[in-house]
């Protein structure tokens, strides 16, 4: 971070060691690193298959990886240890690639059954209605999210568009001090765009940091990333600053094919 | 929703395996000597100082029942029940006549308290009305007919109904006081001779509800019966019989439970609706009965035998169920849809995990003109259960414009469970419009770990993707059945996955 000056000592909030990924007996991650300070922003980027969404996952703790090697230290505790849920609570956050739909359950519930789950979960009290329906206006207003798409089922019928905003809804709500968006532009229109990366934008603080997955430089306008790691193969084989990634999108990923 | 919280809340507290309602009371009973005869059925029929006509009508379904032979037909698979050795009769003793709730065995009312069923009406007179404007419909008043083993204990603001002309009362009551009424639709849907449970249940009945709605009467509140069975080795037969005259809505209310017992009791229930011209019966059953434990031991076989007559023109029953509950479910609530333009509904769920079986669905049977039935059945299966719907719905020759619609979802927690759907369809008439949609789906991984990912447990996710599943049914309940159904159906599927 530019303002910070030499003498700061950045915390480390994420902290991947050299993991170690199979999933149905084949290795997809081979070894990969990978630090993330407190405020700061990561982009990370790299050809379809190279296993940034398995990354993501396993953060989060999806069942259906085993990890055979490494760490991952979530501000000093080991992340593999605990369950996903306690890691939510932590402040991980995954806004996924792949929304699901859960029908029958409205979005506003679900957001305040989740919202209450952490909170009850740090030993913080739970929010009121009152409060927690004026915060949730709150965000979604900026977020341009209309009241009544909240008291549809989550993402049912939702445009791809929707989704992800819902995404960045939680996230903003939720608060947490690590968050993972992948492909979060992915089927966004340019002002769906803007106004997600807003969002994002209004949740950068000197505490929180983002690892933000994406396929073009496009995004990285609206969201300035620190550090950009090109992931090839199951690995990270390069890490640079933004204009990283303007490079990567003239000459394409060909150039760290032979590296990986 | 908040109740999911509540939901949430509840399951966290809860050990799996843990049956919330299995405490068995103590205290002294009358029993009927074990085992079936005419002396049995003599013995009930004394107890209820019944009339001549009565014991007539039971000694006739006895020797009825001499000569049926269980059904087989069910997908449902358990010992062969000897029916010499269960006790056809038990009573709360001191036996006297209740005149006032102080007179009840303090014990039974403490159970009733534990189960949470208000029966002290003083408590529910002070301070639980709304105040003006403040809408609190998880407080409204709900009359309470608490039937305990065989007999009724408590029948609660039976003054304010009798105001309004509506009879609620034990129906060995309303045998006494009210014989023109009980004669003339006793056995009128569900014949005595119908099948093996129904015509046992017509000999050996103890107790259960009466309702008569008088023309043109809404029913000023709920009424609503809880059924506990707590003795041991004692079958449980009640009967009810509701009667809705032309004009008059009513919305009634039945919840179960008992004890946690290591061997299986019996409860075979008969009951009876009948609505006239322009009438509406809205009936919601929360079946909660002991499951049987986590090996498949004990819990409750129900075989229950439930049917409306809509017998009026523009006549509406409408049958609600949520079934968590139970080692055997085999119930079929039922609409004979005779008057023309009538209407029958049938929102069902159906949870089994452990070792349940359940089978359990409707009939809707078409006789009248422009009659028209509508059928949401959700079936849960967990654990090792298996989840049957079956249904039929028929058209008669005569059944001119009859329509159906019937939607059957089914969702499967785990793989060792089964569901299955075996619906019956017979249109006599061409006019007929029967749709019948059915699916099948495994709850997903990636729906569990969205949920679980934003903070909540494998249980609370499984609970709430649960409850979205079943929503267009629990909208049916009366609120606080809503509230208590959906408490339920978390509870039930504890244990069932990861
Ligand atoms: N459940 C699974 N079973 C088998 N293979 C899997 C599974 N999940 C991921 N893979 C494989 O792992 C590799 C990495 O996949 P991943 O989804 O992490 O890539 P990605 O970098 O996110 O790609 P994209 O840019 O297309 O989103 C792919 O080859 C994929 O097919
Ligand atoms: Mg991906």
């Amino acid at each position: 971070m530019h303002h910070l000056n030499k003498l700061d000592t950045k915390m480390a909030l994420l902290e991947v060691k050299d993991l170690k990924v199979r999933v149905e007996e084949r290795e997809i991650l081979h070894g990969l690193t990978l630090t993330v300070n407190e405020g700061e922003i990561h982009a990370i980027m790299g050809p379809n298959g190279s296993g940034k969404s398995t990354l993501s996952h396993v953060i989060a703790g999806k069942p259906g990886y085993e990890v055979t090697d490494g760490q991952i230290l979530f501000r000093g505790e080991d992340l593999l240890e605990m369950a996903p849920n306690e890691r939510a609570a932590k402040g991980v956050f995954l806004a996924f690639q792949y929304p699901v739909e859960i029908p029958g359950v409205s979005t506003m519930n679900f957001l305040r059954t989740a919202l209450n789950a952490q909170r009850k979960a740090r030993g913080e009290s739970e929010y009121s209605t009152p409060d927690f329906l004026k915060k949730v206006r709150e965000v979604s207003k900026s977020l341009n999210i209309p009241q009544d798409m909240l008291k549809r089922g989550v993402n049912v019928g939702f445009s791809g568009g929707e989704k992800k905003r819902n995404e960045v809804l939680q996230m903003a709500l939720f608060e947490p001090s690590l968050c993972i968006l992948d492909e979060m532009d992915s089927g966004l229109d340019i002002d769906a765009l803007r106004i997600a990366a807003d969002g994002v934008n209004a949740l950068h603080s000197p505490k929180r940091a983002m690892v933000v997955i994406t396929h073009y430089q496009r995004l990285l306008n609206y969201i300035v990333p620190d550090i950009v790691h090109v992931m090839s193969k199951g690995r990270v084989v390069k890490s640079g600053g933004k204009e990283l990634a303007l490079e990567l999108e003239a000459s394409g990923y060909a150039q760290f094919e032979d590296a990986a | 929703m908040p109740a999911v919280q509540e939901t949430v809340e509840r399951v966290k507290r809860i050990d799996v395996d843990q049956y919330r309602y299995g405490f068995e009371t103590l205290i002294e009973s009358d029993k009927a000597p074990k085992g079936l005869s005419e002396e049995t059925v003599k013995f009930i029929s004394e107890k209820k100082n019944e009339p001549a006509w009565m014991l007539q009508w039971r000694l006739e379904a006895y020797r009825r029942w001499l000569t049926m032979t269980e059904p087989t037909w069910a997908r449902v698979d358990y010992p062969k029940i000897d029916f010499q050795d269960l006790y056809y009769y038990s009573a709360p003793k001191p036996k006297k006549t209740i005149t006032s709730l102080d007179e009840i065995d303090p014990e039974i009312l403490k159970t009733y308290e534990k189960l949470g069923i208000p029966l002290r009406e003083v408590a529910m007179l002070e301070g639980v009305e709304p105040k003006p404007g403040e809408e609190d419909p998880a407080r409204r008043k709900i009359a309470v007919d608490a039937v305990f083993d065989s007999v009724s204990v408590a029948t609660t603001f039976k003054a304010e109904l009798k105001k309004a002309g509506v009879i609620f009362m034990p129906i060995s009551e309303a045998i006494r006081e009210h014989p023109e009424l009980v004669q003339k639709y006793l056995g009128s849907v569900v014949p005595t001779s119908d099948n093996f449970y129904a015509t046992l249940n017509s000999a050996v009945f103890s107790d259960g509800s009466f309702v008569y709605v008088p023309p043109g009467v809404r029913c000023p509140m709920e009424l609503s019966t809880y059924f506990r069975i707590n003795e041991r080795n004692t079958g449980q037969f009640e009967r009810t019989l509701i009667i809705a005259d032309k004009g008059s809505y009513v919305s009634y209310l039945e919840g179960c439970t008992a004890p946690q017992r290591d061997e299986n009791q019996l409860h075979a229930a008969v009951v009876e609706l009948v609505t006239h011209d322009d009438a509406e019966i809205k009936y919601s059953t929360v079946q909660n009965w002991y499951p049987g434990n986590s090996e498949g031991k004990g819990g409750i076989y129900n075989f229950v035998t439930k049917r409306g007559d809509c017998r009026g023109n523009n006549s509406k029953i409408s049958w609600t169920q949520v079934e968590t509950g139970s080692a055997i479910t085999w119930k079929y609530p039922s609409c004979i849809l005779r008057g023309d333009n009538s209407r029958g509904e049938f929102y069902s769920i159906a949870i089994s995990n452990g070792y349940q079986q359940v089978d359990s669905g409707t009939k809707m049977i078409h006789l009248g003109k422009n009659t028209s039935s509508r059928i949401i059945s959700k079936g849960i299966a967990a654990g090792r259960s298996q989840n049957t719907y079956r249904g039929l719905v028929t058209a008669h020759r005569k059944a001119t414009g009859a329509r159906n619609f019937t939607a059957c979802d089914s969702l499967l927690i785990g793989d060792k469970c089964g569901a299955h759907t075996v619906p019956y369809i017979e249109a006599k008439n061409s006019s007929a419009t029967f749709e019948h949609e059915a699916t099948t789906s495994k709850i997903s991984e990636d729906v569990l770990f969205y949920c679980i990912q934003r903070g909540l447990t494998q249980e609370e996710a499984v609970g709430l993707v649960v409850n979205g599943f079943v929503k267009d049914v629990l909208q049916q309940l009366p609120m606080e059945f809503a509230v208590e159904a959906q408490k339920l159906i978390s509870i039930s599927l504890e244990g069932s996955v990861g």
